[in-house]
């Protein structure tokens, strides 16, 4: 197992923020077109956390154009340039599946603090 | 063919320049020690034996013992030969680390024993379709059907494919891509999967080019 971790490690990354299910993050995601690159941004929230070592993956949500829109992402991919904070949320659960069946207001509800 | 020893350490994935994920296999490959050298004037062939992986002199016994005194190495846990080395080149003894045989992009066999299923049914062993869930039928989701016909020749033929056991067997895979070569911990990167369980023993082969 050390070996395995040994390997991963190179292409781990540092400095990775850190976000839990529930809170409010902007992915800058690197999209590639032909030779041209630029920055895409995806902001939505966190309802989950999969896996660990370097293939740990997380799925943000968001709702676009009144659309549910779900995006699961490896978190130590080359294409991910950014990860910012937005907003922290105060949630009792690791896995937010249930704020599909919910609308918007709740979601708000559910998710900030205080 | 010439190859090394190793032993899979377990599956990850990594990311390739694109940033695009690949499944990859980490195998301890290596270091090998010549332990005999096979000539055409001694054995009618040519080959190298090679060791891998050291094991208490307590657990060797005296005929093996012997032998690997001969070739002035530690014991070796498991011996294995190698043709298609240039045995003119190599010492008894010798060294061979992975990146004096592969290199990224190098196309390669691994050759292992696959994991034991155990007794299994054919539907498993064979991929066979099993019967019909609906349709009236009852207790036939996962039976073999008929094995053979009737009077003539009142007999199921041999090697018919029924269940029984599974696995364990001798498994080379082919057209594996080697990925990444780390000299300094002695391992490879192979895309893909490898027969066995972690920590058992594979024998990876150079494809001829």
């Amino acid at each position: 197992m050390e070996k395995l971790k040994l390997v991963e490690a190179t292409q781990m990354k540092s400095g990775l923020p850190q976000f839990r299910p529930g809170d409010t993050i902007n992915v800058h995601v690197r999209v590639i077109e032909g030779d041209k690159e630029r920055i895409q941004q995806f902001q939505g929230v966190v309802i989950g956390r999969q896996g660990d070592g370097l293939r740990a993956t997380f799925t943000v949500r968001k709702i676009s154009n009144g659309v549910g829109v779900e995006r699961i992402f490896p978190l130590h991919s080359p294409r991910i340039a950014k990860i910012e904070m937005m907003k922290e949320g105060k949630v009792r659960r690791a896995k937010m599946y249930y704020l599909r069946s919910l609308a918007s207001k709740q979601i708000r509800q559910k998710t900030t603090s205080s | 063919m010439t190859g090394i020893l190793g032993k899979k350490i377990g599956m990850t994935s990594i990311f390739d320049e694109k940033g695009e994920s690949i499944p990859c296999t980490v195998i301890e490959a290596g270091p090998c020690y010549v332990a005999q050298i096979k000539t055409k004037d001694k054995d009618g062939y040519e080959a190298l034996q090679l060791g891998f992986q050291d094991k208490k002199e307590r657990l060797t016994n005296k005929p093996l013992g012997g032998h690997f005194k001969k070739a002035s190495i530690t014991p070796k846990r498991l011996v294995r030969e190698f043709r298609g080395f240039d045995v003119t080149k190599f010492q008894l003894g010798a060294e061979i680390k992975v990146d004096a045989l592969f290199s990224q992009g190098d196309v390669v066999s691994v050759a292992g024993q696959s994991k034991g299923r155990g007794f299994q049914g054919v539907v498993k062993r064979h991929h066979f379709g099993g019967g019909s869930k609906t349709h009236g039928q009852s207790d036939r989701v996962r039976a073999p059907g008929s094995i053979g016909s009737s009077s003539y020749p009142s007999r199921v033929f041999k090697g018919m494919r029924m269940a029984g056991r599974m696995g364990g067997d001798n498994v080379t895979v082919k057209n594996l891509r080697v990925i990444q070569v780390i000299p300094e911990s002695n391992l490879l990167l192979i895309r893909g999967s490898v027969p066995g369980y972690n920590n058992s023993y594979v024998e990876i082969l150079k494809e001829k080019v």
